[in-house]
């Protein structure tokens, strides 16, 4: 099943939409030399235009078809009444520069968004501007360059990365100018304390460190880190990426982070849309928080104009983007926030750890899990079988989506050989987890007796595995691309 | 615990925890958590009682009731983000959850959906651009900027660390290219007044240690400048021309590709996206062919399935950050995949009449309320050379005064430029769009005509 | 898997030929087939110089950027610009249309401290031994 491009459906003359003709006065158009020639856009009707994309829906897989335990990424159940909040006209048509005053409903959302992560966790001060987690991430790399540039010690240039990182810890790092310092894990898969100390030196302008890991492992040691961190003056970023683990359960402040960013993309319901709009908003300890980037949602003084404004905070990195942030998510994330309040967040924590511990339980004597144990929202088993070498993580991967499932994150993280990481987050019910390890199950056998089934998979999907190397090689990046290669 | 689940989003029964934990071994979920410092375990979290469906909805109804929104007043402010009539049919594709519950689309066996509508995004911006190569997105039309200043650093294998930025560059994109490269030890020049604001003057500060040159057309102030051979006399110091550019004014406008531009970025919220109070947005990158391995961001490709049959994929992955880490291009992971999909909704079904048109009627209603509002005793129009949809008005009063009396009468009116220019005294940048109609237009002039010196 | 008898071999799988006060080096046949799928090259600019153990090449396939390292100290003469559209070049010939660079040898001498083909063959002999476990 394909479908074709929307520009082999067009002919001259169709149009998708009407538009008003012109009620004033025309104005001769600028010189010739200032216009375009050509405009190749595609000529549809606004039927056949409809038609091609929920084809195009009809080959995507989503949450709200069926399982997507892809490790790290909280695929959880996105509420309906949160988009219809967004999408009510007294938020999604107002512009970022209304005065203040027309606009204190933004305002007020934004305030009570700040206070409500504040309390979660743990944090003095928040800025909701930044755009997504990585954007986080480089904020608070920012934030950690310019607090050591404040007190004139600029020899701090080392960011410690554990092993088991995201990719964009280490690429946030080099983005801000820092030399990142790989430290090991242990054989617990936690931080090697030993490592570590190894590495401390005032040098060390801080850490970034995700707790739970992405092997799905609480670190044990984190007040122990965090103070050894502190004490040879580094600051502590935690990545908010597995925050879906401690809703309720812990204050990541209370554990000695500094600033950490929030990915509400994945703990607070939003939609993952296909790859964005995110949204990854930014919490500071005391010793951070005037450097948060800005402006952010502030309660008016005395003398105000109205009851809530926007200010810069006074040591700010500067803007990290254009206006105050991915508003729209804002207003699904605070929406969530509102109807679960304290015990529906702490609820959400404790489910999506006993759906990742339970899974874990089921499927363990199948998959071998290098760090089994209680795990936190997500656990990291091997797609490798003893008794057959020729079937990789990627063809039980592959296979799964014949079995009517989203695969699970593979080969990541990097430490673990052939890694199968799976987060099944708290919405999804015993039965479909019972349903899932039985699919995973069937797959172990399926490899022992017929490997052949899951090198072809899937062949229950629109369409087969790609050849990514041709994708590659010819590099077709357009559709007025085609002509010159095919 | 509750005898029922918890929340609509919490399916579990008290049986089946049960019975999970059982499974597990343990006897109550606390028990889950013992790797967690006991001391901080557990803390009473400090939230509002929670709400219903319907609560919920009501107390965001209320907020979003204590604005004045867009379908209230009429709006004549623009500066970067745009009030554009939305085809239905964007929403309606938007919003089928096989879009926006899907994630980025690392499983193209059943992610087809968003990769061809990416791939469809970035030929239409291509086509919008006259540029080679799109990636699939970015945060917004300032993060594209920085990206490209970083883009043009490394395409000058980090020798060259000097930046020449329009003074007419949005403000805020100057401000974010700035944030983006704190540690990257770079030299900014050009945007400390107005004087530079002509593209030729521009030019004259390219030396052989520039890396880039990027400026906006039509620029912050709606002026369109003729950057023909600009291109010539930045690649004579071996450095890269950046244009900032509008997407609607691509409707009419000559596209920085048929000016040898190296990179095209810009905002695509006009493109079916609603302002939003400034996010999420659409930043769209685009450059030449030659420097595609150099940039940040995902990118989408046309290939071959097992089966014979076409199919796209994620490409050129080996520049993002999830295999080449410290060395990626960028530390981006997401694009803004759903607002893309709006935009190739919008382009597909505005195609070649009809943004055509939009971009005229953008032109004939901003060039109308201009002529209407020059002829008003205290104000002027500063207009020096052709313009899109943005223009500036000096007023007899200050800026805050005017717009006071403009929404009074449920007219939003202009930015305040003396601010960002303080040259530009008691100056507003106005914007019209096509869904000024002209009897909005009327009111404006006649709401302007009451505020006098 | 092949080894070149002509060349000599680095550790990390680059051979290099020696022609006269010049040098051709690439990627051995091993580490060809350990990448699998090559699909671009990202070569040294022409006149850019490199000390022993610089790297000098990214080789990408699909999933992977793997760098390659001067197997000897020199300024880079040509680059093999046929890779540009062919990088696959370098899976079918390795040794021959698939070198990366020819440059200018700065101390003959460190030649001698790279294994010879015998040498780089009971090497890699041992790896794919030690990969079996």
């Amino acid at each position: 099943m394909t479908e074709p491009l929307i520009i082999d459906l067009s002919e001259v003359g169709r149009r998708g939409v009407s538009l008003p003709a012109c009620d004033v006065p025309e104005t001769a158009l600028p010189p010739e030399t200032l216009l375009r020639d050509s405009l190749d856009l595609p000529e549809v009707s606004e039927g056949d235009l409809m038609r091609h994309f929920v084809h195009l829906s009809q080959m995507n897989y989503a949450v709200d078809i069926g399982m997507y335990p892809l490790g790290s990424c909280t695929m959880k159940y996105n509420p309906k009444v949160n988009e219809d909040a967004a999408a009510l006209p007294g938020f999604a048509s107002t512009h970022p520069y209304q005065p203040a005053e027309t606009v204190q409903g933004n305002l007020k959302l934004m305030y009570g968004l700040q206070e409500c992560l504040n309390a979660i966790t743990g944090f003095a001060a928040a800025s909701l501007q930044p755009a997504a987690g990585a954007q986080g991430e480089l904020t608070g790399a920012l934030m950690i360059r310019a607090y050591h540039q404040a007190r004139g010690d600029t020899q701090r240039t080392l960011m410690l990365i554990p092993d088991s990182a995201h990719g964009t810890n280490p690429a946030s790092t080099a983005m801000v100018g820092m030399e990142m310092v790989e430290i090991k894990s242990d054989a617990r898969g936690l931080v090697d304390l030993a490592d570590l100390r190894a590495h401390l030196s005032d040098r060390v302008a801080g850490m970034m460190l995700t707790n739970p890991n992405t092997l799905g492992l609480f670190e044990r040691d984190i007040l122990e880190i965090t103070r050894m961190v502190h004490d040879v003056g580094g600051l502590m970023y935690g990545d908010g990426a597995n925050l879906n683990a401690l809703l309720g359960i812990v204050r990541p402040a209370e554990l000695g982070f500094d600033v950490m960013h929030l990915n509400l993309h994945k703990t607070f319901s939003t939609p993952h849309g296909g790859g964005g709009p995110g949204s990854g908003p930014v919490v500071a300890a005391p010793v951070l928080a005037d450097f948060l980037p800005g402006p952010t949602a502030t309660a008016a003084g005395p003398g105000d104009k109205a009851p809530y404004g926007l200010t810069m905070p006074v040591q700010s990195i500067g803007r990290v983007k254009a206006f105050y942030g991915h508003f729209g998510i804002l207003v699904r994330a605070y929406t969530y926030i509102r109807m679960l309040g304290a015990a529906g967040l702490k609820g959400v924590s404790q489910i999506a750890v006993l759906n990742a511990n339970y899974l874990q339980a089921l499927l363990k004597d199948t998959y071998p899990v290098p760090h089994a144990g209680v795990c936190m929202h997500e656990f990291v088993a091997m797609g490798q079988l003893p008794d057959a070498s020729d079937v990789r993580a990627l063809d039980i991967a592959k296979r799964l989506i014949d079995y009517g499932y989203h695969p699970p994150t593979n080969y990541f993280p990097l430490i673990v050989p052939e890694a199968l990481m799976i987060e099944p987050t708290e919405t999804e019910p015993k039965r479909v987890l019972d349903a899932f390890a039985q699919a995973l199950i069937d797959i172990a056998r399926e490899a022992r007796e017929q490997p052949e089934l899951l090198h072809a998979a899937p062949v229950n999907s629109p369409v087969g595995r790609m050849d990514e190397v041709r994708a590659a090689r010819t590099l077709v990046l357009r559709w007025q691309d085609r002509t010159t290669t095919e | 615990m509750s005898s029922t689940a918890r929340s609509p989003f919490v399916p579990h029964t008290a049986a089946e925890v049960e019975a999970m934990l059982a499974r597990i071994g343990l006897r109550n979920l606390d028990e889950l958590f013992e790797a967690i410092p006991a001391d901080a375990r557990f803390p009473a979290i400090d939230l509002p009682q929670p709400l219903s469906e319907m609560e919920a909805m009501a107390e965001l109804r209320a907020l979003a009731d204590e604005n004045k929104n867009l379908e209230h007043l009429a709006c004549f402010l623009g500066a970067g983000a745009y009030q554009h009539y939305i085809p239905s049919i964007v929403s309606h594709v938007t919003g089928r959850s096989e879009f926006y519950t899907a994630y980025t689309p690392y499983q193209p066996e059943v992610s087809q959906g968003t990769l061809q509508s990416i791939f469809e995004y970035q030929s239409m911006i291509c086509e919008l651009t006259g540029m080679d190569v799109s990636n699939a997105s970015h945060y917004d039309g300032a993060t594209a900027a920085a990206e490209s200043v970083i883009m043009a650093v490394s395409a000058s294998r980090d020798k060259k660390k000097r930046i020449v930025l329009s003074p007419t560059l949005h403000p805020e994109y100057r401000e974010t290219i700035r944030t983006y490269t704190q540690g990257m030890d770079l030299t900014f020049v050009g945007d400390q007044d107005l004087s530079t604001r002509d593209p030729n003057a521009l030019a004259a500060l390219v030396d052989d240690e520039t890396a880039c040159l990027i400026v906006q057309n039509p620029d912050f102030m709606g002026r369109i400048w003729d950057l023909e051979g600009l291109a010539d006399q930045v690649h004579a110091h071996k450095a890269l021309l950046v244009v900032a550019c509008n997407p609607i004014a691509l409707g009419l406008l000559r596209t920085p590709g048929s000016l040898d531009a190296d990179v095209a970025i810009g905002e695509g919220q006009p493109l079916g996206i609603p302002p939003s109070y400034g996010g999420p947005g659409l930043g769209f990158f685009t450059c030449k062919r030659e420097h595609v391995r150099r940039t940040a961001g995902r990118i989408v490709g046309q290939t071959l399935d097992t089966r014979g049959q076409t199919g796209y994929v994620i490409t050129l992955a080996t520049r993002e950050q999830h295999i080449r880490r410290e060395r990626a291009t960028s530390n981006i992971c997401s694009n803004q995949g759903l607002n893309a999909l709006a935009a190739c909704v919008y382009m597909a079904a505005l195609g070649k009449q009809g943004l055509r048109e939009v971009a005229a009627l953008c032109y004939h209603k901003a060039h109308y309320a201009a002529q209407r509002i020059d002829q008003l005793p205290g104000y002027t129009v500063l207009a020096d050379g052709p313009f899109f949809h943005e223009f500036v008005v000096r007023c007899p009063r200050p800026v805050s005064t005017v717009n006071a009396h403009l929404l009074e009468q449920d007219i939003l009116g202009g930015l305040d430029l003396q601010p960002i220019y303080p040259s530009l005294t008691n100056c507003m940048l106005l914007c019209a769009t096509e869904v000024n109609t002209s009897a909005q237009i009327d009111r404006l002039v006649a709401a302007l005509q009451e505020v006098s010196a | 898997m092949k080894v070149d008898p002509e060349c000599r071999y680095s550790k990390t799988h680059e051979w290099v030929r020696v022609e006269g006060d010049e040098a051709v080096a690439g990627i051995s046949d091993y580490a060809q087939h350990e990448l699998s799928d090559i699909v671009y090259v990202e070569a040294p600019e022409i006149g850019d110089s490199f000390a022993k153990g610089e790297v000098f090449c990214v080789v990408e396939s699909v999933k992977t950027a793997t760098d390659s390292y001067m197997p000897i100290g020199g300024e880079i003469l040509a680059i093999n610009e046929e890779l540009e559209d062919s990088p696959e070049l370098v899976n079918k010939d390795p040794y021959g249309d698939g070198w990366f660079i020819r440059f200018a040898v700065e101390d003959p001498e460190e030649v001698d401290k790279l294994m010879t083909a015998a040498d780089y063959e009971r090497y890699i002999e041992r790896l794919q031994k030690e990969g079996e476990h």
